[in-house]
């Protein structure tokens, strides 16, 4: 058997596999989502449907407001942590990475203990404060799982950032402030994109925590499942799939043009 | 074993041709180095040789009488020194060596045998059981060749196998390669873009350029007559005398050289040890600059020739800077060479 | 002002961890509280522990069979492929590596409901677990794929191979001899990061499984929503306890793939 062969064989188990359980039923899905009675132009109806535009529009806003967040929020702890060494460092470190490989439904619970009706807020502070099943709950449950994230991606691209640069700009006389606006966030800012980018896509696509808190604010992927299952409307739950696959694939696509890996999506 | 290459040429996809179609034959035991610049093809012709290269249609390589041309790498039982050594990270020293052997399904103990045996040859003793990243370069080197020999293959082929290493360490190394590869006893090709590492080590060098042998000899033939300004250039360093050739004699803007005999059209060189110093000499000129070297000056001198020349003066004093000195260089000592040739 | 200046990164920092671990720390105290609402006066007891290991070991066991499972899958289709694309490295091979990463960024509702429409008519194949197994090893093929990756074009992998061909290894023989072994590493954190992900899965799962096939975080959903707060307390730290050395051994691992690729 010679070497090309051999790498076709190689990669054949892999092919089969995509061809039968990615491809195809990719496929099936986008020609399901105009199997409806509206054909193709159900693509058009969601647009002129308005539960579904304000759904789209609720999804969009909740998902830059929790990567505004957690870009704020990653980059400021990020860049504390790479510029400072200090006794228990790596224990920030190690809690800030927790939730990496927590799924949604995790993440929502984790909400309900803060902010839920035996939450702990609601314990602590007089009066009724309950905001879990809220979009607040469904924005501070995006954000729980976007910091960790964002937070990795903007070390990464920080350490990497030649320590000379910033030393050059002290001896120009730039102050500690000036340093982290003229010389860090540009050198960052590919990163920052990259981390963006990814934050939004999985914040749109994030499903497990909406479930949870079983809130009643309209988010993408919780109509397309109620849709599916409540409804039974099989070309609508595909043609939102469709729609839903295409913004976050081309965050994504984003985020790979700017930088190289991919941190793990999912929430 | 002896080897015999019949109008092998490769061009590359998009139409490339790294190597015109060349016929080449090494005799049992002979050490045969291709010698040129980078690109000039001898790494292709040294990799169609191991397999790891497809030659054009129309080529034949015969190891002993077998046609080895459609045969894979694997099945050639060739040894091959690589450039970066490639030797494996995830196996020992012991390891590597015995690789070979363990292919050819070899009893244990045989292997082990043998894998001993090229370790002393190769003075590796006390390092067979060490991780490959814990070896110096010439370590390394050692290894390389000892798990090429070790399934004793039949013929070894070695690209640039001193390129990795520091200068000292090199020209120390060639004079233990030359010595190991006669010890062994094989057929090798070496490939190597430094004259002097082919001349020490190689029985025949094969001078290559732009995709072609100029000329293959003994490295003493090639010196003494080149059959191309090219191979004069590559191997000795000579140096060219532009000037306007009439009958036998050459009009240099330094003066009027004799030739050996009338060399129309033909280009004349001439090597740096073959220009002196001499006061009654026909060629004047400007020494630019004057280096100490031990033995020798080196002398870089202008207004001879369009281009500086050297010349390496023994003795025990030399001209200053700026200063104007006259030259006279036998005639018999010119490389007269025939003009235009590419190669 | 240049003190605050200087204090506002901590801060910030300090109220980040805050955020992410004081729930954590909430829900392992109230697992192992006996009332929650009285507090920790109430007491410690493993009860709680003890009855989701009653009411639930059958998902987590689930769980990890088909973690495992998809490892092995993983193991099969990626190893080999990441092998392919790291020696082809063209325009196709940028395109495949692409394309199996979709799972990625499509998310896993929009995936399982394409497998539901193609295969959710197939009974035998609905109503296995195998049928789950394909969500994840979908979902996790990348990660595996492209950590081998990574550490395959580190090393000049290309010049190895033919130096073992040269010794007489035929391409099998290099694969095992010389490309597994090499990439090792990668395979490891690949290998962790597969295990890690497989377990924690929820969206695909929620989809793709039936009312006899629950799996851990299907489990806990299920938890979440119908048992007390003790209980579900409880269950999410038996999952912190099997996740948590996990991520840190995955997050060990891909360090040292990447400092052996420097």
């Amino acid at each position: 058997m010679g070497q090309r062969q051999f790498l076709m064989l190689c990669l054949l188990p892999l092919a089969v596999f995509t061809l039968a359980f990615l491809a195809i039923p990719l496929g099936r899905l986008i020609l399901a989502s105009g199997e409806s009675e509206a054909g193709w132009a159900i693509y058009l109806k969601i647009i002129q449907t308005p539960r579904y535009v304000s759904t789209l529009v609720q999804t969009v806003v909740v998902s830059l407001a929790v990567t505004a967040a957690a870009l704020a929020i990653s980059t400021t702890a990020g860049l504390f942590l790479v510029r400072n060494r200090f006794v228990g460092r790596n224990t920030l470190l190690s809690i800030l990475t927790l939730p990496l490989a927590f799924p949604g439904v995790v993440v929502g619970f984790m909400i309900i203990l803060l902010g839920g009706r035996q939450g702990l807020v609601n314990q602590i502070l007089p009066g009724h404060w309950v905001f879990a099943y809220s979009i607040t709950g469904l924005f501070l449950g995006y954000l729980y799982f976007s910091i960790p994230r964002v937070l990795l991606t903007v070390m990464a691209a920080a350490e990497k950032i030649d320590p000379a640069l910033e030393e050059a700009a002290q001896t120009l006389g730039a102050p500690q402030h000036r340093i982290v606006i003229d010389v860090l966030l540009p050198a960052l800012s590919p990163a920052l994109i990259a981390a963006g980018a990814i934050a939004f896509a999985t914040a749109m696509g994030a499903f497990g925590t909406a479930f949870t808190l079983a809130t009643d604010i309209d988010v993408l992927p919780m109509v397309i499942y109620t849709e599916f299952t409540l409804s039974a409307n099989i070309a609508m739950a595909s043609a939102l799939s469709v729609i839903l696959g295409l913004v976050t694939w081309t965050m994504l696509l984003i985020a790979r043009s700017f930088s190289g890996g991919t941190v793990a999506a999912g929430g | 074993m002896t080897l015999t290459l019949t109008n092998i040429a490769k061009t590359f996809p998009g139409g490339v041709q790294a190597l015109l179609p060349t016929d080449l034959e090494i005799a049992k035991g002979e050490i045969v180095s291709l010698l040129g610049p980078s690109g000039c093809g001898k790494s292709t012709l040294l990799r169609m040789i191991a397999g790891l290269e497809t030659p054009d249609a129309g080529a034949k390589i015969v190891f002993d009488g077998e046609d080895v041309t459609r045969q894979s790498v694997e099945t050639r039982k060739i040894g091959m020194v690589f450039q970066s050594y490639a030797l494996f990270p995830n196996m020992s020293v012991r390891g590597n060596i015995g690789y070979g052997l363990k292919m050819q399904k070899l009893p244990k103990t045989e292997i082990e045998a043998r894998v001993n045996e090229v370790i002393a040859l190769c003075r590796l003793d006390g390092y067979a059981d060490r991780a490959i990243t814990a070896l110096s370069g010439g370590q390394r080197q050692r290894v390389a060749l000892a798990r090429a020999m070790a399934p004793r293959p039949r013929v070894l082929l070695l690209d640039e196998p001193l390129s990795a290493l520091d200068a000292a360490l090199r020209s120390q190394l060639r004079d233990e390669l030359a010595l190991l590869l006669r010890q062994f006893g094989i057929t090798a090709i070496f490939v190597t873009h430094d004259q002097n590492e082919a001349m020490a080590i190689a029985d025949r060098v094969a001078v290559m350029s732009l995709g072609e042998v100029a000329q293959i000899g003994t490295p003493e033939a090639l010196y003494r007559n080149p059959a191309t300004g090219f191979v004069a250039r590559f191997v000795g360093d000579a140096m060219p005398l532009e000037g306007r050739i009439e009958g036998d004699r050459l009009h240099l803007p330094g003066g009027i050289l004799p030739l050996p005999g009338p060399a129309r059209g033909s280009e004349v060189l001439v090597r740096a040890e073959d220009i002196r110093l001499d006061p009654q000499g026909p060629i004047t000129a400007r020494v630019e600059t004057v280096t100490f070297l031990g033995t020798h000056y080196r002398i870089a001198l202008s207004g001879a020739s369009d281009t500086l020349l050297i010349a390496l003066h023994s003795g025990l004093s030399a001209p200053q800077q700026g200063e104007n000195v006259r030259l006279s260089i036998a005639p018999e000592a010119l490389l007269i060479l025939p003009k235009g040739v590419a190669a | 002002m240049k003190s605050l200046s200087k204090a506002i990164p901590l801060i910030v920092t300090l109220l980040a961890c805050a955020f992410l671990l004081i729930p954590i720390i909430q829900s392992v105290l109230a697992g192992l509280t006996v009332n929650y609402f009285r507090g920790l006066s109430s007491g410690l007891t493993l009860k709680w522990v003890a009855r989701v290991l009653e009411l639930y070991s059958g998902s987590i066991l689930l769980s990890i069979w088909i973690a495992l499972a998809c490892l092995v899958v993983t193991l099969i289709l990626g190893v080999p492929a990441a092998y392919a694309l790291a020696r082809n490295p063209g325009r196709a091979s940028r395109v495949l590596e692409e394309f199996i990463s979709l799972p990625l960024a499509i998310p896993g509702l929009a995936l399982a409901l394409a497998l539901l429409q193609l295969y959710g008519t197939l009974q035998g194949f609905r109503t296995s677990w195998t049928f789950i197994l394909v969500g994840h090893v979908l979902y996790t093929l990348p990660f595996m794929v492209r950590s081998v990756l990574s550490v395959l074009a580190a090393i000049d992998l290309k010049v190895l191979e033919e130096g073992a061909a040269s010794l007489g290894a035929g391409p099998a023989r290099r694969f095992f001899d010389i490309v597994v072994p090499n990439a090792l590493p990668g395979i490891l954190a690949g290998a962790l990061t597969v295990v890690t992900l497989s377990i924690g899965e929820f969206n695909l799962t929620w989809m793709l499984h039936t009312p006899y096939l629950k799996t851990l975080p299907v489990g806990l959903a299920d938890s979440y929503a119908s048992m007390r707060l003790e209980v579900a307390s409880a269950y999410t730290l038996v999952f912190f306890v099997m996740i948590v050395p996990l991520l840190m051994a995955m997050q060990w691992a891909s360090a040292r793939a990447q400092r052996i690729m420097q």
